[in-house]
């Protein structure tokens, strides 16, 4: 036990201590903090061209200014409008001549039919905001022309009460799923990008030990079984460590930013409402795929004998990796498919999509248990299996760049 | 006390037969040197007495067991591949290794220490191994197999690309080693080295032991013996005398491989007849002439 941790601790340590690690964390922690705030600083820069809400009106009748203006206040819109004094014609040339963005002609007298001109048609979100002004306008007109009473209209325009009820047990209701959607897409990146991360980080490790052929005094000094275990362990725990501080980071950037987590574009992620378990669930589906894909990357990391070739033969597990995610993000709009179902049993799949579907459905307890359980298994299987190919393969040298050499491993690992 | 014991080792891997029925041992507090070209099985054999690799028929035992982890702290190696991390500083790399060993920290701290300065580098204690200079990555490679005090040390060519100060620097430390009462095996492409520092020896050919003894038994059962003559004389007429094996000639005489010590005054008598001798001498063969004799072709 005593060089296991001696090990653990120099994998945590070195690794801890390399610029890429120190740098990775640093522009992640960076990132959060300048996305958190973007909202703040999308804003500042539009503090600068206030101004240009002044939009110029071109009111033929010269009747809808001032009400549209009423209107678009009652709407909490920012566009400020002012009748112009030019014609048409002129705006038009200011537009082009980019001097202005935009302008609103209004004409007619009983209806109201307008047109806005713009440089290009993106700045669809200031039209749509007049549209709709314009519209109420032409409502509350033409009920002056019908004379009807206030709760006439109120009736006429009464919204229809549509809810949706989901009939399957496992699913949440549409709100609740609306809500769990966005944080569990991020979580479920997260572990994506977790289980790549940290399994190429041991393949490396390996791979740099067998290269600079430390790794016979190594496995003369400890048994390579638990050099291997150790090594996952301590890198693990480094795993941990940044995801950690990557939530703290987050926490702290979403403070700063002096949102509440309700408001703005996080009301779309849902934090509003979060289960406790889909946390819980969400760091456990952390590890084990961790595990899992640490072990397989160990096992593939010993088979060769130069760093280069380390990318060629992870390629078949990284696309194990991406065939999960594949099945996970499409999953999230339907979690409820049967192949949805069907991956989250398997294995290699389940971190991502069992995570999924904990995270989105109301499913019984024994189905994650039953994942987990299978997991557990297979990493059992995969250590016991990946310790036999370690133990033969770090004394392997030559050009072993296939998965063919897994026989020839397990070979020289069962002659030891 | 035989301290680690080779028995009828064979090691295949495949159809190939690394080494072959190999059988040997090596007493405690012995020096023990192994020779044999490039394949000859000599990592093979070391690799099987550290455990590293079990043999396909036979044993290997140490102190009558055989070897497992539990007996890590007992064991030094230095391995043929020179391997160390090359990111890592020296001393911290030295404190690393020996701890795996299961040394204490502050006793390898100083350890380390004084090696470094035993071998005049303490200055490169907190230099990383890809700045040093191959010989000096030699040094600490050494220091890191031998830092933990162990009982049994195992050195896979601990010599090749090192400068003659050098080697004679290290042959010191593995000879002081040895006085602690280390039981010490390695292997060289240097007979000298073997020649000098060993007690024992073995010469493997192709997975086979075809020599082993200690150095003076090997030489004595090999049965032939120069004879030096250095004579004014041309004296090469007396290399076609029958009981004369082989003759080389010299600048100023020439040797005489025989069989036979009854031929070496013969040979004297003969060189007096054709002038006066101003040299004579008997000479033990050397290892390299065993070598060469028992392998059939010279050891590089």
């Amino acid at each position: 036990m005593y060089s296991f941790w001696i090990i653990f601790k120099q994998a945590f340590k070195t690794k801890a201590m390399t610029k890429s690690f120190m740098i990775t964390t640093l522009v992640v922690v960076a990132s959060f903090f300048l996305l958190a705030n973007l909202p703040s600083i999308i804003e500042s820069f539009d503090g600068d061209d206030g101004s240009q809400q002044t939009l110029q009106v071109v009111d033929e009748t010269g009747q809808y200014t001032e009400a549209l203006q009423a209107q678009l206040d009652q709407q909490d819109s920012a566009i400020q409008l002012e009748a112009s004094e030019l014609s048409e014609e002129q705006l038009r040339v200011d537009v082009e001549a980019g001097e202005m963005d935009a302008f609103l002609i209004i004409e007619g007298a009983d209806e109201i039919t307008a047109r806005y001109v713009a440089e290009s048609a993106t700045e669809s979100a200031q039209a749509a905001e007049l549209e709709n002004a314009l519209q109420s306008l032409q409502t509350a007109r033409v009920a002056e022309q019908l004379e009807l009473e206030e709760t006439e209209l109120a009736q006429l325009f009464a919204p229809v009460e549509m809810e949706r009820e989901a009939l399957a047990e496992s699913s949440k209701s549409q709100e609740e799923l609306s809500q769990a959607r966005g944080l569990v897409y991020i979580l479920i990146m997260v572990i994506y990008i977790a289980v790549i991360y940290y399994p190429n980080m041991i393949a490396m490790e390996v791979a740099n030990e067998k290269s600079s052929r430390v790794m016979e005094i190594l496995i003369s000094s400890v048994s390579p079984v638990k050099h291997m275990f150790a090594k996952i362990a301590g890198i693990g725990s480094l795993g941990i460590l940044q995801m950690m501080i990557f939530a703290f980071a987050g926490y702290l950037a979403i403070q700063s930013s002096g949102s509440d987590l309700t408001e703005g574009i996080f009301s779309v992620m849902g934090f509003s409402e979060v289960k406790f378990s889909t946390f819980f669930y969400a760091i456990l589906f952390f590890l084990l795929g961790y595990f899992l894909y640490a072990v397989l990357a160990a096992l593939l990391g010993s088979l060769v004998s130069r760093t280069e070739d380390v990318q060629q033969l992870m390629l078949p597990m990284m696309i194990l990796i991406i065939i999960a995610s594949f099945i996970a993000f499409s999953g999230i709009s339907m979690p409820e498919a049967g192949y949805v179902t069907v991956a989250s049993y398997i294995p290699f799949f389940a971190p991502l999509v069992m995570f999924l579907r904990v995270g989105l459905l109301d499913i019984p307890l024994w189905e994650p248990l039953l994942s987990i359980a299978i997991m557990l298994l297979t990493i059992g299987i995969l250590g016991w299996f990946g310790a036999r190919v370690y133990r033969g393969g770090v004394l392997m040298y030559g050009s072993s760049q296939s998965l063919k050499d897994i026989r020839r491993a397990i070979k020289l690992g069962n002659e030891k | 006390m035989m301290t680690l014991s080779i028995k009828n080792a064979t090691k295949q891997f495949g159809d190939f037969t690394a080494v072959d029925d190999i059988s040997l041992d090596v007493a405690e507090g012995q020096m023990h040197g192994f020779l044999g070209a490039n394949g000859a099985g000599k990592t093979t054999t070391f690799r099987m007495a550290l455990g590293l690799l079990t043999p396909t028929q036979g044993e290997v035992l140490w102190q009558g067991r055989r070897i497992s982890y539990a007996d890590s702290p007992d064991i030094g190696y230095l391995p043929e591949e020179r391997g160390l991390y090359p990111k890592m500083k020296v001393q911290d790399q030295l404190v690393y290794l020996a701890r795996l060993r299961r040394m204490d920290k502050k006793q390898a701290e100083q350890g380390a220490k004084d090696w470094l300065e035993r071998f005049e580098v303490p200055h490169y204690a907190n230099k990383k191994v890809e700045e040093l200079s191959k010989g000096n990555q030699q040094k600490i490679q050494l220091i890191a197999s031998l830092l933990h005090n162990p009982k049994l040390l195992i050195l896979d060519e601990p010599f090749s690309g090192l400068d003659p100060v050098n080697v004679e620097m290290l042959k010191k430390a593995i000879l002081d080693f040895q006085k602690q009462g280390a039981t010490i095996v390695f292997s060289s492409h240097r007979m000298d080295h073997v020649e000098e520092l060993c007690d024992d020896m073995s010469i493997l050919d192709k997975g086979k032991l075809v020599v082993h003894g200690s150095i003076r038994e090997v030489k004595r059962t090999f049965g032939k013996q120069n004879v030096r003559i250095h004579s004014d004389a041309d004296i090469t007429t007396l290399g076609e005398l029958t009981g004369v094996e082989k003759f080389t000639a010299q600048r100023d005489g020439g040797v005489f491989r025989i069989a036979d010590e009854a031929v070496g005054q013969y040979l004297l008598a003969r060189a007096l007849e054709l002038g006066p001798v101003r040299q004579f001498a008997l000479e033990e063969p050397s290892l390299e002439e065993i070598f060469i004799e028992k392998v059939g072709r010279a050891h590089v």
